[in-house]
């Protein structure tokens, strides 16, 4: 059954990259397998987890042995403006002895314990792969629990070895799409109500966001899953359109919404500043189509021009520094030319970009801003990175944290633009944010004083005190 | 960049020690040692509890015990009694003697007082005592450590001695903790060399625990080492404020010396090895090779969270000049930087405003500035609470943590220690975001516009659409 799944939601209609493959690469899906030997991306039990994880005031319980959940736990950003029951790591921990006789029993106390415990609104229970091999069934002992407490518990099957985060993040969706999306009815709708889907709030991202839709007067009725609350997730289905974050981890969602509940979407992006603005005449574009107010696009056009000029500003007053300086952009979801251009304006010199995740469109949109000559990489690797930077053909890198040490043994200095960062770049304030941290990491003196020869270096020019 | 001094007149939380303090420091450093403040017994209490509080040992420190009428009629006669007292009670192999703001005031000539006593008792008396002019009114803690060492080689070390190629003279300041005095010698003594270390806490205040008790201190540098040190290789200045030492060291004995005014981070240490090895004539060790590598990869690993960061600065002079460049090394911009005496050294501090004050300076400063960090003693911790930013705690005195002395702030593996404790400062605090973050004030709820309220009511659209599949 899990197998049906799995193929099916690779096979996703909505995702224009996959479109373009031919039959049988289709089926393969978009995440690569992992090859025995390769340096290990996450699991689908990780990319599960990443995704509901954000659901801030439901339970999260993981069932499996303690490595899952012990090894991976406590260690991202998605911020909670209230409840703080989902930083919490609840495991079975499942011994030997569970091993030999089955852990349902197990699991049974285990979301007994909690729900007494912390009364959440919900649980959700997580499949990984040692139970999954012992045939542990956690559907039948979720419905058991959920008929038994009396709160829904749900159950994500999307352990590990079925394949990478990505899809892990896409069976979170299935769970959600047929476990929770549907079964509660809001008690307040309004005709600017939107769906924010595939945003998870990492360092507080969508408050970089959302106080700009209040000015507006959009509403985020549901947000998937950041700084969610079960109850929003639960009735999401009456929301008038949805922004699908361009990450496309959740395009299963976003597209089985539109055909269930008929609730349009388009896909966007908050990285950038052209990026947030066009996603925020989507919104206002699509909330008026489907009956919002027609004056949504003017006050629209009114926050983006406001903000715009700010941000702009802002971002020019680092030129005087960063001017001529030499930038390797290596993003991994992130739409690389719209950060691009921000990054022009500074003053900094983009000598390559990644494009692996880009569409034909963006590639144009690339060469458009930085020439024809524009030094697109599809994929780059650690030792090539290196290389780049130790011969200074780039002043700085920016890209995902696993290449900080390539940066950092090249002694170059590196700006985290991944998931994992302390830094949130999301909006016109994020953008400036982000502007503000190149700055501060290729000032700094420590390059300096860290490329001079060492005292014993034949090439040392330093001089006994005298 | 400048020099400032303070225009109050007062001092709001002060930051400064008293000069006859710092003297007692200098003499705590010497083996068999006992300071003797000559003054009233208050003095001598506060300065006792002070250096225990840091120091977390029992301080030998004694009083000449003034009163009102010995204060008007002059204090040779309790310099005397005092001075009897102790060489009955015990055998102290130097004494110390300090003066204080009271006895200043009239006028009291302590090395002529002294040198009276000694003149008298030639026969019984064979203790060597060093007075000290200390006024608290004048200077701090580093100009009482300095005038203190100056007295120190002024009437003990001999103009001649065997000379001992091997030998290295280290003048150490004020601002060196007991780790750093044991790294000095280790470090040289990598280059061969052995250290005869003045004044050296790392015997005395460094908390071992000896097997007898004695009202002295316990250990430091020996009276036979500092007659040696006229035939010392060189003599390794530490802090420019014992400049004026090492140059009575030369001119007493030939003996040159070098100054180092900077041994904190990599640069520094870099040119301090590269003064060893011209010294000594050897290569530097490998066994550095590691230790700056290490450095190298916490200057990495720390920039993350210290560049960009604005910290003010309050500390003695040598150690505000080191700690500042250091920081500034490291992309800290240092908008306002306190001592709390005037320095020639000052004038090299990289700070944007250096100045003469206090601690209220200080917390106005780093109020004013949106300081990140406040880098000073432990009186600067009201300060660090009301501003809500985290204190680096350093200098003397720390009597809120424990094991201040031990802390390795000097050398490339002093550096990279400093480095991460600062930074954990930053990482034990580090905030989450909340809804207001980015714009304060933000209602937190959709304006309503058009003049339509929210409709509580289900949308129209659902009566068209299938049913949710799981409902
Ligand atoms: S691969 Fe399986 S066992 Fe490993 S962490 Fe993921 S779920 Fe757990």
């Amino acid at each position: 059954m899990l197998t049906q799944k799995v193929q099916e939601v690779f096979n996703e209609p909505a995702c224009d990259h996959n479109k373009k493959k031919s039959e049988s690469d289709r089926k393969k899906g978009c995440t690569k397998v992992a090859q025995p030997g390769a340096a290990a991306g996450g699991c689908a039990f990780d990319g599960a987890k990443i995704a509901l994880q954000p659901i801030v005031d439901a339970a999260h319980l993981v069932h499996g042995p303690i490595a899952c959940e012990g090894n991976s736990w406590d260690n991202r950003s998605a911020a909670s403006s209230g409840p703080d029951l989902y930083r919490n790591g609840f495991t079975t921990d499942m011994s030997e002895l569970d091993v030999i006789y089955g852990g349902e029993k197990r699991l049974f106390r285990a979301i007994r314990e909690i729900v007494e415990r912390h009364r959440p609104p919900a649980v959700f229970v997580y499949q990984t792969c040692v139970p999954a091999l012992i045939g542990d069934d956690i559907e039948s002992v979720s419905k058991i629990a959920s008929e038994t407490f009396g709160i829904p518990v749900i159950p994500v099957n999307a352990p590990g070895f079925v394949g990478g985060k990505n899809l892990g993040n896409k069976l979170a969706g299935e769970a959600l799409l047929e476990h929770v999306i549907g079964t509660v009815e809001p008690e307040v709708s309004t005709p600017t109500d939107l769906n924010v889907i595939g945003e998870y709030n990492l360092s507080g991202e969508l408050w970089q966001v959302k106080p700009l839709l209040d000015r507006i007067g959009i509403r985020i009725s549901a947000c998937l899953t950041g700084d969610a609350r079960y109850r929003e997730v639960a009735s999401s289905h009456r929301a008038r359109a949805a922004m699908l974050v361009c990450s496309k981890a959740m395009v299963n969602i976003a597209r089985k919404m539109e055909e269930r509940y008929g609730i349009p979407f388009f896909e966007g992006s908050f990285y950038g500043i052209s990026d947030m603005s066009e996603s925020l005449r989507n919104m206002a574009r699509l909330l008026v189509s489907r009956g919002a107010p027609a004056d949504l696009a003017s006050r629209t056009e009114q926050v983006i021009r406001e903000e715009e000029e700010i941000a702009w500003e802002a971002i020019r007053g680092f030129r005087k520094d960063l001017e001529g300086r030499k930038v390797l952009l290596i993003t991994g979801g992130v739409k690389s030319w719209s950060v691009v251009s921000a990054l022009q304006e500074a003053g900094l010199v983009v000598v390559g970009t990644s494009v692996k995740k880009s569409t034909s469109e963006d590639k144009d949109r690339i060469k458009e801003l930085m020439g024809d000559d524009a030094h697109m990489i599809d994929s780059m690797s650690p030792m090539e990175m290196y290389a780049m930077l130790k011969e200074a053909r780039a002043d700085i890198l920016l890209a995902g944290g696993r290449s900080q040490f390539v940066a950092l043994k090249a002694k170059v200095p590196f700006v985290d633009v991944n998931q994992e960062r302390r830094f949130a770049f999301a909006g016109y304030r994020g953008m400036v944010t982000f502007v503000h941290e190149i700055h501060r990491a290729l000032t700094n003196p420590v390059w300096e004083a860290l490329k001079k020869p060492a005292p014993w270096d034949p090439d040392c020019r330093t001089t006994p005190i005298f | 960049m400048g020099t400032k001094s303070a225009e109050r007149s007062f001092l709001s939380n002060p930051l400064k020690m008293s000069q006859p303090l710092g003297g007692a420091l200098a003499f705590l450093g010497l083996g068999g040692a006992l300071p003797v403040f000559h003054g009233s017994q208050g003095c001598t209490s506060f300065g006792l509890v002070l250096l225990g509080r840091h120091f977390k040992e029992s301080i030998p420190l004694q009083t000449t015990a003034m009163s009102e009428i010995t204060s008007t009629l002059g204090g040779g006669e309790n310099i005397s009694a005092a001075l009897l007292k102790i060489f009955e009670k015990g055998s102290p192999s130097i004494v110390g003697l300090l003066s204080t703001g009271l006895t200043e005031t009239k006028g009291e000539d302590i090395v002529g007082e002294v040198r009276q006593f000694l003149k008298l008792r030639k026969e019984t008396v064979k203790t060597p005592v060093v007075a000290v002019s200390t006024p608290d009114f004048k200077g701090g803690l580093e100009e009482g450590y300095q005038a203190a060492v100056c007295r120190i080689v002024e009437e003990l070390v001999p103009g001649t001695a065997p000379k001992k190629p091997f030998q290295l003279n280290i003048l150490a300041g004020s601002h060196l903790t007991v780790s750093d005095l044991d790294y000095l010698k280790e470090v040289t003594g990598r280059f061969g060399f052995e250290a005869v270390v003045l004044p050296d806490l790392s015997r005395s205040l460094d908390g071992f625990i000896p097997d007898r008790f004695a009202p002295m201190s316990m250990g430091g540098t020996t009276l036979e080492e500092i007659r040696s040190m006229g035939g010392a290789r060189a003599t390794l200045v530490i802090g420019k404020s014992l400049l004026p030492a090492g140059d009575l060291l030369f001119r007493k004995t030939g003996v040159p010396s070098v100054a180092i005014s900077r041994l904190m981070g990599l640069e520094a240490f870099d040119r301090f090895l590269l003064t060893l090895s011209h010294l000594s004539g050897r290569a530097i060790p490998e066994s550095f090779h590691r230790e700056r590598g290490r450095l190298e990869d916490a200057m990495l690993d720390s920039h993350f969270f210290l560049g960009g960061k604005k910290a003010v600065l309050a500390l003695e002079p040598d150690l505000l000049n080191d700690f500042a460049a250091f920081m500034k090394g490291m992309g800290v911009s240092i908008p306002l930087a306190v001592s709390p005496t005037e320095a020639p050294i000052l004038s090299e501090v990289p700070a944007d405003l250096v100045r003469v004050g206090d601690l209220g300076d200080v917390e106005e400063g780093a109020g004013s500035h949106r300081a990140d960090f406040l880098a000073t003693h432990s009186h600067g911790r009201q300060a660090s609470q009301r501003l809500g930013i985290p204190l680096f705690r350093m200098g003397f005195p720390v009597f809120d943590r424990l094991g201040a002395t031990h802390r390795l702030l000097i050398g490339y593996r002093g550096a990279k220690e400093t480095l991460f404790r600062i930074s954990n400062l930053f990482l034990a605090r580090e905030e989450s975001p909340d809804p207001e973050t980015w714009y304060p004030g933000s209602s937190g709820e959709p304006v309503v516009f058009d003049d339509r309220e929210p409709v509580p009511i289900r949308p129209v659209v659902s009566a068209q659409l299938p049913p949710p599949e799981n409902a």
